[in-house]
């Protein structure tokens, strides 16, 4: 079923100057998911939000947002998106209670006090509500800003950036918050250039590189597909060469041949000759091994080697 | 049209006008009492009267307007400018709310704030000279319609200004010379033919004029004059702006 909650078609963007931002960009974002748009710095992360967001005139194309062009019927359009912009952009003098109230206002709702002290509550800013921006750290600065983009309950949360300059555990912190928006019904879109946050987050995966999309895809999907696992032995006694029982593509000899690795993708569990029947053969042959280590490929070893393929 | 957007705006715009109470209001009212005591009372007393009214009265009517056209605009600039400026202009660009809730939002606010000085600078002027005012309601008149033209204006240099720099140039190199020859200080009966011809050719004659026939009845054009060059130039203003909005100049890439 194709519930898409933002359609992007055909999006181009070329910046005066001639620098070519987005080039035929076709995306659909589903209704309530996180999505994670991933790619280096100059993909085109930003512009692209910033033309869905109305930030920047697109060159050609359409975006609708819940079924509303987000030119011809702005309004609509808008007041379902909240925006929580990468650099740290604030009225310095302002209080926090004030300037996620002018949001709210700003974005055309009634005042609603009730609901701007439960999300102060739910980024940990309550304590601060009468301090001046300019007297809060970074972190706290980022809160403020999502607690600006959620004063008007958007039923559509952009992050860009949203962990640029946090600490871990303020991360955490916030990734607990996007979860529960998410159990709400917002859908999330979150770009990012730390990989490890779209691989704990993110339910589909969209790289975006040279203004291209490169590729969208289900998180675990994607991971499957591309990534790898490997089995690394650490073998009492070295071996030589393989004996001619083991010998096949998936396994190789390291370490002077301490260690034999065996690179696998899930696939060989199906077809009978997954780590059990690896086991086995080694039993059979007398090798014995006193340790063994597993890896499995992260998100970041597939994006780097997506966009190298790509350059 | 929602209000909710528009009385956001002015009601930030307003608290940033408390907190900068200093700049915003006493120093415009110490400057104007600076040049009722060396206009009015040094040099005035060695002026002879001019149309039957003492100098220090006539130049009441041109010091709220050189006021009121120089507050406006650099309120109404810095408004705009500083978001622009901080970044937090996005927001603005992004919330579901047209140009006009925008316009009516900066705009009123800094219109709001011009009109107040002005009020608060003909108070003022009433320790210094007595005051009488012939016509309250085209005082009134003249005085919104000033400071809501004047407010557009620095609107538009607000969006236009790309640094610190250029957001005092027009109101340095513009506004306060056109104001100085527009007859804030003198009739321009005062001038030879020539130089009253030229003096024509500046808008804000038609302005100090019009005001100052609200006052004492007396003016340098006709009332008609004076009311459609305001008009007019606050027709350009809107039109200036609604261009700006509609191509995105300097707003959006």
């Amino acid at each position: 079923m194709n519930d898409a909650i933002i359609e992007i078609r055909g999006l181009n963007k070329t910046y005066r100057g001639g620098f070519q931002a987005l080039s035929r960009v076709d995306l659909q974002i589903q209704r309530g998911e996180i999505f994670a748009l991933l790619g280096p710095n100059g993909a085109g992360k930003t512009t692209l939000i910033s033309v869905v967001c109305g930030l920047v005139n697109p060159s050609e194309g359409q975006v609708l947002v819940d079924g509303f062009d987000n030119v011809a019927d702005y309004r609509q359009a808008r007041e379902r998106i909240g925006l929580v912009p990468q650099e740290l952009t604030n009225e310095a003098f302002e209080t926090v209670w004030n300037t996620v109230s002018f949001s709210r206002g700003l974005f055309g709702k009634a005042p609603n006090p009730a609901h701007i002290e439960s999300v102060l509550k739910s980024l940990a800013l309550w304590d601060k509500r009468n301090n001046r921006l300019i007297t809060l750290s970074g972190g706290m600065k980022r809160r403020v800003l999502i607690a600006k983009a959620l004063s008007h309950e958007p039923r559509i949360l952009f992050l860009d950036e949203p962990t640029a300059g946090v600490d871990v555990e303020l991360r955490r912190e916030m990734w607990q918050v996007v979860r529960e928006l998410r159990d709400n019904g917002v859908t999330i879109i979150l770009t990012t250039h730390y990989i490890e946050e779209a691989e704990e987050m993110a339910d589909r995966i969209g790289v975006i590189n040279n203004g291209e999309i490169v590729l969208v895809e289900d998180k675990h999907a994607l991971m499957s597909k591309l990534g790898s696992k490997q089995l690394t032995l650490y073998l009492n006694e070295p071996l030589e060469i393989l004996p001619s029982a083991l010998d096949r593509p998936e396994l190789s000899l390291s370490a002077e041949g301490h260690e034999l690795v065996y690179t696998y993708d899930g696939h060989q569990e199906e077809d009978g000759h997954g780590i059990p029947a690896l086991l086995t053969d080694l039993e059979r042959e007398g090798i014995t091994f006193k340790d063994l280590h597993t890896r499995q490929s992260s998100l970041e070893d597939i994006f780097v080697d997506l966009v190298k393929e790509r350059a | 049209m929602n209000l909710y957007p528009v009385r956001a705006i002015y009601m930030a715009e307003m608290a940033r006008t408390r907190r900068t109470l200093l700049q915003s209001i006493v120093s415009p009212v110490i400057s104007t009492s600076l040049y009722f005591v060396v206009f009015g009372a040094a040099i005035g007393s060695r002026i002879s009267e001019i149309d039957g009214i003492s100098y220090g009265a006539f130049i009441v009517p041109g010091l709220i307007m050189l006021m009121l056209l120089t507050q406006s605009v650099s309120n109404a600039s810095f408004g705009i400018f500083f978001p622009k400026f901080s970044g937090s202009i996005y927001e603005l660009l992004s919330a579901p709310i047209s140009y006009l809730e925008i316009v009516m939002g900066y705009v009123g606010a800094a219109a709001s704030k011009s009109i107040l000085l002005g009020l608060i600078i003909l108070a003022t002027s009433g320790f210094f000279v007595p005051l009488q005012v012939a016509h309250p309601f085209w005082m009134l008149t003249f005085l919104v319609l000033t400071a809501v033209t004047f407010s557009l204006l620095g609107f538009i240099i607000g969006i236009w200004a790309e640094g610190f720099d250029r957001l005092q140039l027009v109101p340095l190199l513009v506004i306060t010379p056109l104001t100085f020859l527009g007859g804030s200080f003198y009739s321009i009966d005062m001038l030879p033919p020539f130089w009253q011809g030229v003096t024509l050719l500046n808008p804000v004659v038609y302005l100090v004029s019009g005001f100052r026939w609200s006052f004492y009845g007396i003016s340098d054009v006709s009332l008609a004059a004076s009311v459609i060059m305001i008009c007019l130039f606050l027709a350009a203003c809107l039109a200036t702006i609604g261009w700006i909005f509609r191509t995105g100049y300097r707003l959006k890439p």
